[in-house]
């Protein structure tokens, strides 16, 4: 076996164990930072496969803000591991009904996947030479080219979705005392201070 | 010998090696950073700082090094063992890797890959876990709010300096730092290198990167004035040593990514004198200087102001200059000034 074979069982063992231990982690908080290491693991196995950029962009995104936030509210919950528990006997039942449903759908909708003739090299014909360019620059050309409105109606997706957001939550409660900014920006600074000419080298 | 080295151990021989030089280089002049950072607060200050230790006091990090690492580790009541001491290892080590991808000279780099912008962004994001974890596993209150706040200062400047980065990164057409700086490279010396398209935004990268490192006048996760010391408050002994220094590390290579990025690394601002390694440490040194001299002179700023500054000044301003940058370039506006593409990709 080759380095890069090793690294690519020690890459995939990692994430496994850590994606389960996501799930049977106690804390929440801990199950976050499980989380957080099978996406580094995933990010090494897109480094095997030759897409740094990918990688560089899962740990970006996904460690660097989602999960951040993810352990921003984790944190901030107060939850009685107990009653918790106790809770989530009642409920196995019928989450592995839930489970099994899925997998049965899954495996339906994938038992009769046909593709069509030539499908796959439709699909790879747009893919530039490797050989030739970098992958991050052959992404940039595939999404910024070829692709530029799904791209960009994705985008626009995404704003809808976080404008929404914000109306939902926005709301304007009377009669509370509010920060004015442009208030305190404009302030006369002549008025709130006194400025002492010192010379270097003396002090006050 | 040379057979040897073409060998596969002799392959990760040498670059465990070159890896220990740089990690070398990076924890001696740590020693000398804190020293310094202390002699020129001092002097603002009409102080003295640091004098008794060794010759003018040169010695007083090594000291302290020293006196954390045989103290006794104070655990508090009810932290979560694992993450609390998890939490000091993480941000001394993320701090300590990203400099596996900084040249310091055309050939001398430990890792030349193609994103290592990339890299060093994402290792620098992924240091705010250090500070979140550190508070939390206290199960403290101000370890815990100064952590909070340190998780939403870090995301906010991350995305205005990210941006910054996208306008160098078109100008040059490569993330590679390489590249980046031979884009640099021309007959005017000085001149040439991207602070004077880039005018600025070497501004607020500056303003960035300190708030970027918690380094004062935006030091709010440790405030001491409201938080104690924030999140390192429940640390002693070596894991606060590691925080510190881990904080330090970043601080240098935040001066490091700005000789690269926009002061020509380890070009010579002289046409005709030589280029060299030496070029590179000193424009590091001279902006962990700046650095320094922020702190001594800028009060800190209230949490709001700062969050204001980084959503509605800074964020628009980053993002305007990517779309101005891009149409510059495209346009090859003053005969290429903005696109070195030829050079650099």
């Amino acid at each position: 076996m080759t380095v890069a074979d090793y690294a690519f069982y020690a890459f995939a063992l990692v994430a496994v164990a850590a994606g389960l231990l996501v799930v049977v982690a106690r804390n929440p908080v801990h199950s976050v930072l499980w989380l957080i290491l099978a996406f580094l693991s995933s990010a090494g196995l897109f480094v095997l496969l030759g897409a740094e950029f990918v990688a560089m962009l899962l740990i970006i995104v996904y460690v660097g803000a989602v999960a951040v936030l993810f352990l921003f509210v984790v944190m901030m919950l107060d939850i009685d591991f107990a009653a918790l528990k106790a809770e989530m006997a009642k409920y196995v039942p019928l989450a592995a009904l839930v489970g099994i449903v899925i997998l049965m759908q899954l495996a339906l909708a994938y038992g009769a996947w046909e593709q069509a003739e030539g499908a796959l090299g439709l699909r790879q014909a747009v893919t530039p030479d490797l050989n030739e360019i970098h992958n991050t620059r052959a992404l940039g050309l595939l999404l910024y080219d070829r692709y530029i409105f799904l791209f960009q109606t994705g985008g626009l997706i995404l704003l809808v979705a976080m404008i929404g957001a914000i109306v939902l939550t926005l709301r304007h409660r009377e009669g509370i005392k509010r920060q004015n900014v442009l208030a305190q920006m404009y302030r006369d600074p002549a008025k709130a201070m006194e400025l002492k000419d010192i010379k270097p080298g003396q002090g006050l | 010998m040379a057979d040897f080295l073409q060998s596969g151990l002799g392959i990760a021989l040498t670059i465990a090696a070159q890896g220990l030089l740089i990690i070398m280089f990076v924890m001696i002049s740590l020693l000398f950073l804190v020293y310094g950072d202390r002699k020129v607060w001092a002097a603002v200050q009409m102080r003295r700082g640091p004098n008794v230790v060794g010759a003018f006091g040169l010695l007083q990090s090594v000291a302290d090094a020293l006196k954390y690492v045989v103290k006794e580790i104070v655990v508090p009541a009810g932290v979560d063992r694992p993450v609390f001491f998890l939490a000091p290892m993480l941000s001394f080590v993320l701090a300590v890797l990203a400099w596996a991808v900084i040249p310091f000279n055309s050939t001398w780099v430990l890792a030349e890959i193609n994103v290592a912008i990339l890299f060093v962004f994402a290792v620098s994001s992924l240091e705010v876990y250090g500070v979140i974890m550190g508070g939390w596993a206290s199960n403290s209150k101000y370890p815990f709010l100064g952590s909070l706040r340190s998780a939403a200062q870090m995301i906010s400047y991350e995305v205005s300096l990210g941006l910054i980065i996208i306008g160098v990164i078109i100008s040059t057409g490569s993330m590679n730092f390489g590249a980046i700086v031979a884009a640099q490279d021309g007959d005017y010396g000085i001149f040439n290198w991207y602070w004077l398209p880039h005018l600025p935004m070497v501004v607020l990268f500056l303003v960035s990167a300190l708030a970027e490192t918690n380094r004062p006048p935006f030091d709010l996760p440790e405030a001491e004035s409201e938080l104690v010391a924030g999140f390192m408050v429940e640390y002693s002994s070596t894991p606060y040593l590691l925080f510190m220094a881990g904080e330090y590390i970043a601080i240098f290579l935040m001066c490091a990514l700005m000789s690269l990025l926009f002061f020509g690394g380890w070009l010579s601002p002289i046409p005709g004198l030589p280029d060299g390694a030496l070029w590179m440490v000193a424009k590091m040194a001279f902006f962990f200087f700046i650095f320094a001299m922020v702190k001594a002179i800028v009060p800190r700023y209230r949490y709001d102001q700062l969050m204001r500054i980084g959503w509605k000044v800074f964020l628009p301003l980053s993002l305007g200059w990517v779309v101005l940058v891009a149409f510059l370039a495209k346009f090859e506006i003053l005969g290429g000034f903005w696109a070195r593409w030829a050079i650099g990709g």
